[in-house]
């Protein structure tokens, strides 16, 4: 599959689970057990995108800048910093530490 | 209201930016960054596509990531359809701005307000959203190596930074625990992309547990 049909992929499959809620009756998901999964379910994920972005290399796990990096953007979500200044203190950081 | 829409609009086209330059650090042209952002509309889905996709990953588990990612906008297009009673093609739009921000203002809105809310909200996120994402995708393209610029590390930072809003309870914290273990305990053995998926492996407990 090339990069363009994973765009257009991606893009018509999660604009058919947007409409798909938008014809659902309003009772449909009412219920804990779909509701709670569903919503935990991009919690899992992130982390999962946070740990495998961060430590993963192609089948290994590595400690580099990326590391330093997440540290900085912790300590920026922390603070409650704007989405825009956590990424740019994280790239900023590996970045430093690529020079040196 | 309408100059809260833009203020949320002009925050998530600065978000957009980190948006676009990632993607084309991940290996996108300009144009399947900017399709992305014009079709896809999906801050956390277009970002899992793109980090998948930049990895190494297979397609197939981009796609599988984004519609994960994207399922939570069928339930706040459930809430957003019993609380706006928007009818015929106008649901067609109203389905493509479905989205954390245009569901939070609308549900936050005054009665009576709440479709300008949240049609004000989405339309002026969609404009700066692409808008950003242009600005970022065109600044990537011409700054050269990703690696030396940081752009590696701008990736698990912008996930971070959309997780840690939802990490509100002991729940959703000991789910993001489990997923982020999963997920790297997987890297070794499984294709690239893939350890992402399972990592939503870490929601099976609530499924047989009440």
């Amino acid at each position: 599959m090339s990069t363009w049909s994973a765009v257009l992929l991606a893009s018509a499959g999660c604009y058919a689970l947007k409409l798909l809620g938008w014809t659902l009756p309003s009772r449909a998901l009412d219920n804990a057990r779909v509701r709670r999964p569903a919503l935990l379910l991009p919690i899992a994920l992130l982390a999962g995108l946070v740990t495998v972005q961060t430590f993963g290399a192609s089948r290994a796990l590595d400690l580099d800048a990326r590391a330093a990096g997440l540290a900085v953007a912790a300590v920026a979500v922390l603070l409650r910093a704007p989405f825009l200044v956590v990424v740019a203190l994280a790239a900023v950081t590996a970045a430093l530490l690529r020079l040196v | 209201m309408l100059r809260n829409a833009l203020g949320i609009g002009v925050a998530t086209g600065a978000y957009a930016v980190s948006f676009g330059a990632v993607a084309v650090a991940a290996g996108l042209s300009v144009p399947q960054a900017c399709a992305t952002s014009l079709l896809l509309f999906t801050g956390a889905s277009q970002f899992a596509l793109v980090a998948v996709l930049g990895s190494g990953g297979t397609a197939l588990a981009g796609v599988l990531s984004a519609l994960l990612l994207g399922s939570r906008n069928t339930l706040y297009a459930v809430r957003m359809a019993d609380l706006l009673r928007v009818r015929g093609p106008r649901r067609l739009v109203a389905a493509q701005i479905t989205l954390d921000e245009s569901t939070a203002m609308a549900i936050a809105a005054p009665a009576g307000l709440e479709r300008t809310a949240f049609f004000a909200t989405g339309a002026a996120i969609y404009v700066l959203w692409n808008l950003g994402t242009l600005l970022g995708a065109l600044g990537a393209a011409h700054l050269g190596d990703p690696a030396a610029l940081g752009l590696d590390a701008a990736v698990p930072a912008a996930f971070l930074a959309l997780l840690a809003p939802q990490l509100r309870d002991r729940t959703s914290l000991r789910v993001a625990a489990a997923g982020g273990l999963l997920a790297l305990a997987a890297v070794p053995f499984v294709r690239p992309g893939v350890p992402v998926l399972i990592a939503g492996l870490a929601v099976v407990p609530l499924l047989v547990r009440r």
